[in-house]
């Protein structure tokens, strides 16, 4: 399988804080890879610095190819990313928003309104495309995060918790989604909901305190604890077996 | 420079989205009106000038321009939009020149419809229109000036009324710093080399010649050059501070 993203010891400290310890990790073409963590473990930071917005304190992220210290424009246009929380201009209507995301990325006429629909198809926003993004309701912002960050058909989706705050109908419509993406595509899922990894991951990978301490599929992870869950197994990773990861 | 005008629109647009903008183009136009008129006896004065109208300029932009300028950045930090802005394929010199593009043009907007008090001074006698012409190319430029200052300090923090007040108070100093109530404080002890160079920083003195019609390459290009400083210490800033 192609390798479409190479974290390479990559290591992000705040101050004294090291928020990423020295991180290795590939992403390959066709792998929806779950990112697991108790709150605080480094997920976002590590998502940030793939994304370029972060350069990193030591280390260095490839994604198909491009260096995000040396060329992270190339970075940022093969990568489709929902910032945490999905935060979108909100004095923008939903459409508005979607055309300036969509020119910005080099879609103009015909073919950036047609990306604009399709996206909208979706995630379901026909109601409310003409509506300013600060009245609508957390699952819909999020749908409106998501459509962003899929306008350019990208070759890689990093998605920080993109099912928070949507109702379980909602849920499921945007892992269907996620894995009808998946074949042609890397894509990264940040999550603390533990049954969307065994619902839509191919690989899951439990970070603390800023290292990785398992990767592995759903079943290898779950082998972990005998006859246990999930839960028991992120439970174990994250305090029993990693003592100083303790929250 | 496609990214900084889809930016730049967005900015203009953002700016439209709300009556605030056009509450403030209504103020800097009627003060510019009040201030030229009453304060400085417009009809008393009996000349066809608008020496007075200018002279305002400056003191006008020191509250008006930090307001103009201080949610560029600070909005963005505080609503976390500035990830979505910064993960796009845009550099952060374009999405700095976008937004500074645009709120120049919102003072320009506002600069233009002051137009009828130069109509007005023309219906009233035969003012010099060349020298009107560059005094408003001065204002147009001290307004980018102050605005490159007012850019600077929103990227500074996440709270718009902290970059307002850090905007108007730089770019308060810059205003005074050639007058002599400021410079007489360091002549008394300061090397003249000191003064001078304290006393070349203002605007104002920059400003006055050119409200004289008097276009000297040097104001221009201190005036182009403070404002690309300040915008390139803009571009520093957000990429050190962009998860701050």
């Amino acid at each position: 399988m192609t390798v479409m993203v190479e974290i390479d010891r990559l290591s992000k400290s705040f101050g004294d804080f090291r928020a990423v310890d020295n991180i290795s990790l590939t992403v390959s073409k066709g792998e929806i890879l779950g990112f697991l963590g108790p709150n605080g473990a480094g997920k976002t930071t590590t998502m940030r610095m793939v994304a370029g917005f972060l350069s990193p304190t030591a280390g260095t992220v490839r994604v198909c190819g491009h260096d995000v210290i040396t060329d992270p424009t190339a970075v940022k246009r093969v990568i489709g990313y929902l910032p945490e929380g999905s935060p979108s201009y909100d004095d923008m209507s939903v459409r508005a928003f979607l055309k300036f995301i969509a020119e910005i990325r080099g879609f103009t006429g015909a073919d950036r309104d047609a990306r604009i629909a399709r996206a909208a198809k979706r995630l379901d926003l026909g109601d409310v495309m003409e509506r300013p993004i600060d009245v609508l309701s957390k699952g819909y912002r999020r749908r409106v995060g998501l459509a962003q960050s899929i306008l350019h058909d990208p070759p890689v989706l990093i998605l920080d918790e993109p099912t928070d705050g949507l109702d379980p109908n909602q849920k499921h419509e945007v892992r269907g989604l996620i894995a009808e993406m998946a074949a042609e595509k890397a894509i990264v899922v940040s999550t603390h909901i533990l049954e969307e990894v065994e619902a839509v991951c191919t690989r899951a990978v439990i970070i603390g305190r800023g290292k990785v301490l398992a990767d592995g599929t759903a079943a290898q992870l779950r082998a972990l604890v005998p006859g246990g869950s999930l839960d028991d197994v992120f439970r174990l990773v994250t305090t029993g077996a990693a003592p100083q990861a303790a929250e | 420079m496609r990214h900084i005008w889809i930016i730049t629109k967005r900015e203009l647009a953002a700016y439209f989205s709300t009556p605030v903008a056009f509450v403030f183009i209504a103020i800097f136009v009627a003060l510019t009106g009040a201030l030229t008129f009453y304060i400085g006896r417009f009809f008393e004065r009996d000349q066809a000038n608008l020496d007075t109208f200018f002279g305002f300029h400056p003191w006008l932009y020191l509250l008006l321009v930090p307001a103009v300028s201080m949610r560029l950045w600070a909005e963005e930090r505080k609503s976390g939009t500035i990830e979505q802005l910064l993960t796009l394929p845009v550099t952060t010199t374009e999405a700095v020149m976008g937004k500074f593009i645009a709120a120049w043009l919102f003072c320009g907007i506002a600069l233009a419809l002051t137009m009828p008090m130069w109509i007005t001074v023309n219906v009233l006698g035969s003012p010099d229109n060349g020298a009107i012409t560059v005094a408003y190319l001065g204002s147009f430029l001290m307004a980018g000036a102050f605005l490159a200052i007012g850019i600077c300090m929103s990227a500074l923090t996440r709270n718009q009324i902290v970059a307002f007040i850090a905007a108007a108070v730089v770019c308060f100093l810059f205003t005074m710093s050639g007058l002599d109530m400021v410079l007489n404080v360091f002549r008394g002890w300061a090397p003249s080399a000191l003064v001078e160079t304290i006393g070349s920083f203002s605007f104002l003195s920059r400003f006055q010649s050119l409200t004289r019609g008097v276009i000297e390459v040097r104001d221009l290009v201190f005036l182009v050059s403070i404002t690309a400083f300040w915008l390139f210490a803009t571009v520093v800033f957000v990429d050190a501070r962009k998860a701050a």
